[in-house]
């Protein structure tokens, strides 16, 4: 067979970087979404803790045998957790602690990536260095928000208080989350730039996770921490996470402004995310 | 388009390396390497596991950064410019890099992405790919279904989804058995002459350097050692082996036959005299038309080429490799190999 072969002449390449981000961002979020059983599994444990923690520690029948009054009863749990349901109180915690457990492996998907040479094949194409870890980061959000949508609905099947529900509430509860995922992922996906190992990353995940969810006031208020561990929760960004939903979802007073609690986010995805991509100019190739 | 050949001075040339190295803390993979590769030839790095292939193809596809030296690739400083060539050129990397959850299609596509390719066009150009490939039958099947050597097709497709001029290849047949190995061959051969395009390819398999390639460079230690066809190296290494038997008892005229101009050496055995001579062909009838003008008899004569085996084994010694290499680059030689036999 004689015929002539070439390739058409080449179309003008699209060089935003939106283009490759795009791309990148969509191919793990297909992987997840085409794999049910990857999401049901991550949904079990908050569930648990729902179900089993948030059940059983309940903080009205506590406090109902010291003989007040139910209206001293609920001025005491209001002046703790802000409203008068620790399951209420607990579900945003949970909302938070679902964030926080997938973008701690956010950083696993480029290890693997670089384990099994998938992130050099991408580091050969004049993709942005930093759409790459975008791409890893703005992944592990999406997941983090259709999980957390899916908690929220289950808590208030099991009981959460939706009385305070409002549209503008919920769209604000999510984008608290939204940036505290960006911050997250920011920070283990940067941890994981250089590494191939995935144990090490496993310890490493295993390292911080339990510390920022303990030092947060996802499962108790700070107000009844010892104060240095008051000082830590106090900065730590779950903290400010949780301020937020508790006060847009459940309608918590004594409570930190909003105003203050969205600024403290903001600063801590876009700080993170911009040392992350500046950190992937130099780091991600050798 | 050019497709001048390799001897023509003024083939224009696609890589210009020159005086590049890389150290990996005390190690030098690569030691000091000038060389050139001109448009549309094959060009191939032939050398031992461990020997600096890889990394100078890292080098050269903006992966890793030259420790000193200069590199240009289609006119472009791998360092300066790195996005100039990362668009100009395709990569087909050692390990397979597909993602196995993802389809054969829809891989191509995501590298096209990746180059920024309109999806207006790659959704064409990548069915034209698979055609070439020989793998449209399976693009919409999972990678992780796919053979060794479907996946190592579909490297090969993701690779010229760019419409690059120049394309790396590094081990393109690792672990694959013949018949993928000799597809792969085809293609890269169709490549070259009717697309016109230069290929830079590694390969540790010899018989894969002679048929394959119009210039070689044999690598060892982070050096080159040798440059040159297929051909310049055989006869580098002294040239044919003619064996002529004559019958028994008849004198011994050695010392006669090594008067011939092209005869380098001369051994006899009983009746069979071991000779080693520059052309071949033209050296045996002149030594069996001395043996008869002696009025002795020929009774066999056999020529043999030097092969690249030899030359190779010659610039690279015959010890066993021992070296300490890149754990994770091992790591992943082992999976493309298991992978490449599945």
């Amino acid at each position: 067979m004689v015929k002539e072969r070439k390739f058409r002449t080449p179309p003008k390449p699209n060089t935003s970087p939106l283009h490759g981000l795009w791309a990148l961002t969509n191919r793990d979020l297909r992987k997840w979404y085409l794999n049910p059983i990857q999401l049901l599994i991550s949904l079990i444990q908050p569930i648990i803790w729902l179900a089993l923690f948030g059940k059983a520690l309940n903080f009205g029948t506590f406090i109902a045998g010291s003989g007040a009054t139910p209206a001293q009863q609920n001025a005491i749990l209001l002046s703790f957790f802000g409203t008068t349901s620790y399951f209420s109180f607990l579900a945003c915690g949970m909302l938070a602690f679902i964030v926080l457990f997938t973008s701690a492996f956010s950083g696993m998907s480029v290890v693997f990536d670089r384990r099994f040479g998938f992130l050099n094949k991408a580091l050969t194409t004049p993709v942005a260095r930093g759409s790459i870890v975008m791409g890893k980061i703005l992944q592990s959000v999406g997941r983090s928000l259709v999980q957390a949508a899916i908690v929220l609905v289950i808590a208030v099947v099991l009981g959460m208080d939706a009385s305070h529900f409002t549209v503008l509430g919920i769209v604000g509860a999510f984008f608290a989350i939204f940036l505290m995922g960006i911050g997250l992922s920011a920070l283990f996906t940067m941890l994981a730039l250089r590494s191939a190992d995935w144990q090490t990353q496993t310890a490493i995940i295993n390292l911080i996770n339990l510390p920022l969810l303990f030092a947060s006031n996802a499962l108790f208020p700070t107000k009844i921490m010892p104060t240095w561990l008051q000082d830590i929760a106090n900065v730590n960004p779950v903290s400010y996470a949780n301020d937020a939903t508790r006060q847009l979802l459940i309608g918590a007073t004594n409570m930190p402004n909003l105003l203050v609690d969205f600024s403290v986010l903001i600063a801590f995805a876009v700080i993170l995310s911009t040392i992350g991509i500046v950190l992937s100019w130099r780091f991600l190739s050798k | 388009m050019s497709t001048t050949q390799n001897e023509g001075m003024n083939a224009s040339k696609i890589v210009k390396v020159e005086n590049l190295s890389k150290t990996f803390g005390a190690l030098k993979a690569v030691d000091n390497v000038s060389f050139e590769v001109y448009e549309g030839e094959i060009f191939g790095f032939l050398g031992p596991n461990g020997a600096g292939k890889t990394t100078t193809i890292n080098m050269l596809t903006t992966l890793i950064k030259p420790s000193s030296g200069k590199a240009e690739v289609c006119g472009y400083d791998v360092f300066k410019h790195a996005n100039e060539v990362r668009r100009s050129v395709g990569v087909v990397p050692q390990e397979y890099t597909a993602d196995e959850d993802m389809t054969g299609i829809n891989n191509i596509l995501l590298c096209a992405d990746l180059y920024g390719m309109p999806r207006s066009d790659s959704k064409i150009h990548a069915e034209e790919l698979l055609e070439l490939v020989e793998l449209q039958d399976a693009a919409k099947r999972k990678v992780s279904t796919y053979s060794g050597g479907m996946r190592r097709r579909l490297e090969l497709a993701c690779g010229l989804i760019n419409y690059p001029k120049l394309l790396f290849l590094d081990e393109p047949t690792l672990g694959l058995d013949v018949q993928t190995r000799t597809a792969v061959w085809r293609y890269i051969k169709t490549l070259k002459e009717d697309y016109h395009m230069t290929l830079f390819m590694t390969t540790h398999y010899l018989e894969e350097a002679d048929s394959v390639c119009d210039r070689i460079a044999i690598i060892d230690h982070g050096h080159i050692i040798k440059t040159g066809s297929p051909e310049e190296l055989k006869e580098s290494v002294g040239g044919d082996v003619i064996v002529v038997s004559v019958k028994e008892s008849e004198p011994d005229i050695s010392s006669d036959i090594a008067q011939i101009k092209l005869v380098t050496s001369v051994r006899k055995n009983d009746s069979t005299y071991r000779i080693k001579a520059e052309l071949g062909e033209e050296a045996s009838p002149q030594i069996t038309d001395l043996i008869r003008s002696k009025g002795l008899h020929v009774t066999k004569v056999s020529l043999t080429k030097p092969t690249l085996d030899e030359a190779y084994l010659e610039f690279t010694g015959r010890s066993l490799r021992e070296e300490e290499v890149d754990k994770l680059q091992m790591f992943r030689q082992r999976v493309t190999m298991r992978r490449a036999r599945s």
